[in-house]
């Protein structure tokens, strides 16, 4: 709701939230559920209450445990059943400059500096050690903001015995291990509190009559920029843009009033306005953002102001342009099914406050920010966090290529008559095996975000998915595909848990009991727990592929049956029937539409996949 | 400002903060007469109460503020 996007009045929504929360509660029904542990160095309650709004927001219900006051280094170090049995699924540790225990004084050595450092340091690092081993679940940790005085004022940075300089250091050191470290990520409050204001953020009152580490005003820009570091976590971030031309990318209107005469570029203030947001637009492409145009124009006009001089993004820069004088609701739905993403994983940019009112109320879901005024465009969509990095992966710098060779594709299919002819034409060559190190990151990032093609739509964390692979119950195996256009990485993933027949009822229900108390020993049918595939390898008969390596590991441990199972939600219809198609006969269905299928292995069963080239494992 | 204009916003912030559209505060209200207001909710009371009229209250003033009255009061003085 619009209450809750930025920019939004954090007053507001701090007198209100208890009305928020209930709207919020009626709007949508599919929550994604998660277990966050709140740790906390200073007073948490009301980062709390004001976070639970921010995640409803992004479709995540989140089940709090919070720490007693202060109690973030005791509750993790030491034994803590109250913790332990709430499993939580991710870990924020809430501390700020006023948990910094011991700071160096004007008089100190550089040795005794050093020994601070150290010791400080330490405090933080083993209950970061300490946390993934025990709950193996991501965690969110603050920097430190900058304290309020500076005993050595200007100098306060340039002496190591200045506390800036002491906070520098160790947020340094913070960021290091953030870099070595996987599942852990540093919540930026010394960005946030300067953006905020420090003066105000760091308000004395609030700490000494209430012990909250900043002013209560800042707590909804705190509890929103810490949201989308978890929504990010947990598959939520957007894919694309959608943006308009006229006066959004440019000044001007390009039909009426000429390419040539368009405000961009460096001749005018308002032309550098426009190229400046013309760049920060490009450099989305470098983390994984697909840009698209949607724009009422004549496409040769459209594309006459693209290709002025003085413009930074270029025609070759979008995956898709819809110029054209369609409803814009329209091209977005056109553009969503054409890049094989959901309406609402995309962004619609538009300076038209009508545009954008129509496409909110056409298509729900999709993110309309309200963006103001030229110069302002870059910071609100930058601080609305739509695409929040928590992991810069090889595959989303390669997004966009991905994208566009896909075009290729297309085009190269309409040439050949025959499909399979085409299939084969493409060259693919696929590597589909167990579970490897090197790809636990993207087949976790995989089973949080595939909605379409996705059987049973299970969420796993990496430390999940990286317990599957090491569980000798399970049969795991992710695939990789490419082809001459280009690589599209690991597209694919299947989970299948070795059990007994009985088993099947459980899985109808969800599958816990089956897994929890996994009491026979029998081991002779494969439960597929997950299947799982990306929308951009639609028909290209990967499936198949996976299929054959499933029935080649069953057979290696002398499985003769495996049974699928079919979840409904309102996103995996495509794969309602996908069972019937690979020859799974279906057994039962429940009165929710849970269906479940049996294959039973031929002795004669031949590979599905006859075009696509597999390396398999090396046993 | 006057005293019943005070109140009457005062009012408003109430019912906003704890989401109930009965209450009716007096001078003689204290954190006893609604169910919801623990030391917690406070904390997020007197920043509404601060938006409502525009003032801020000093850490003085937040410990020795007894009930509604004085919160009217110490408004109405900042106000002046």
């Amino acid at each position: 709701m619009q209450e809750l996007t930025y920019p939004f009045d954090g007053k507001m929504i701090l007198k209100k939230s208890k009305k928020l929360k209930r709207a919020l509660l009626e709007r949508q029904t599919d929550f994604l559920e998660k277990r966050i542990a709140v740790l906390g160095g200073s007073t948490t309650h009301d980062i709390i209450r004001i976070l639970e709004l921010f995640l409803l927001e992004q479709g995540i219900r989140p089940v709090f445990y919070e720490s007693e006051y202060a109690q973030y280094w005791q509750d993790a170090m030491f034994d803590n059943p109250r913790l332990t049995d709430f499993a939580p699924e991710l870990i924020f540790i809430h501390t700020s400059n006023r948990n910094v225990t011991d700071y160096p004084a004007p008089a100190d050595t550089k040795e005794r500096v050093e020994e601070l450092f150290s010791e400080q340091f330490s405090h933080f690092r083993v209950m970061w050690d300490k946390l993934a081993d025990t709950y193996h679940c991501p965690v969110i940790q603050n920097n430190f903001e900058y304290p309020y005085y500076r005993l050595l004022g200007n100098q306060e940075a340039v002496y190591i015995q200045g506390r800036i300089s002491f906070l520098n250091r160790l947020n340094e050191a913070f960021y290091q291990y953030a870099r070595e470290h996987e599942n852990f990520y540093i919540h930026d409050i010394n960005y946030l509190s300067a953006a905020y204001g420090l003066e105000s953020w760091s308000d004395p009152l609030y700490w000494h009559m209430y012990k909250y580490a900043c002013c209560m005003q800042a707590i909804p820009a705190f509890a929103h920029n810490l949201s989308l570091i978890i929504k990010s976590i947990f598959g939520k971030n957007k894919k694309a843009l959608a943006l308009d031309l006229d006066n959004t990318l440019w000044g001007g209107i390009v039909g009426d009033d000429g390419p040539e005469n368009l405000e961009i570029g460096q001749e005018t203030p308002m032309g550098q306005v426009y190229a400046e947001f013309q760049a920060y637009l490009k450099a989305q492409k470098d983390i994984g953002v697909m840009l698209t145009v949607n724009s009422k124009n004549e496409e040769e006009n459209a594309l006459a102001g693209l290709r002025h001089p003085e413009g930074v993004l270029k025609p070759e820069d979008f995956i898709l342009i819809k110029a054209n004088w369609e409803p814009k609701s329209q091209n977005i739905s056109e553009i969503a099914q054409e890049l094989a993403i959901l309406p609402d994983s995309m962004v619609f940019v538009d300076d038209n406050p009508a545009e954008r009112e129509i496409v909110q109320l056409q298509i729900p879901g999709v993110a309309v920010p309200e963006i103001g005024t030229p110069e302002q465009y870059v910071k609100i969509l930058d601080r609305s966090g739509f695409f929040e990095v928590t992991k810069l992966s090889e595959d989303d710098r390669k997004r966009n290529e991905m994208y566009l060779a896909n075009a290729e594709r297309k085009k190269q299919q309409a040439q050949f008559g025959d499909y399979r002819e085409y299939l084969r034409s493409l060259e693919m060559k696929g590597t589909i095996k167990p579970f490897e190190a090197l790809y636990m990151a993207r087949i976790a990032q995989l089973s949080n975000k595939s909605n379409q093609f996705n059987l049973t739509t299970r969420r796993y964390t990496q430390n999940e998915i990286e317990a599957f692979a090491a569980d000798e119950r399970y049969i795991t195996r992710y695939g990789k595909l490419a082809d001459r256009f280009g690589d599209n990485g690991v597209v694919s993933v299947v989970i299948g848990r070795c059990g007994a027949a009985e088993d099947a009822a459980a899985y109808l229900q969800d599958g816990q009991t089956a897994r929890k108390t996994d009491a026979s020993a029998d081991r002779s049918v494969l439960h597929i727990e997950l299947w799982l595939m990306s929308c951009r390898v639609l028909k290209r008969d990967m499936e198949y592929a996976m299929m054959d390596s499933i029935v080649e590991a069953c057979r290696a441990r002398g499985i003769g049956t495996i049974m699928g199972y079919y979840y409904p939600t309102a996103k995996n219809a495509m794969v309602k029937d996908f069972y019937a198609v690979m020859g799974f006969e279906k057994t039962e269905k429940t009165d929710t539409g849970v269906t479940s299928w049996r294959f039973v292995i031929p002795a004669d069963y031949a590979p599905k996949n006859t075009v696509i080239a597999v390396e398999k494992e090396s046993v | 400002m006057s005293r019943e204009e005070v109140f009457e916003k005062l009012n408003e912030v109430f019912r906003d903060v704890f989401d109930d559209e009965e209450i009716t505060v007096t001078d003689q209200t204290t954190a006893d007469d609604i169910e919801e207001w623990d030391s917690l909710e406070h904390i997020n009371l007197l920043a509404a109460v601060e938006q409502a009229f525009g003032m801020k209250f000093n850490m003085g003033q937040v410990v020795s503020m007894k009930n509604v009255g004085e919160m009217a009061d110490i408004i109405l003085s900042q106000l002046g």
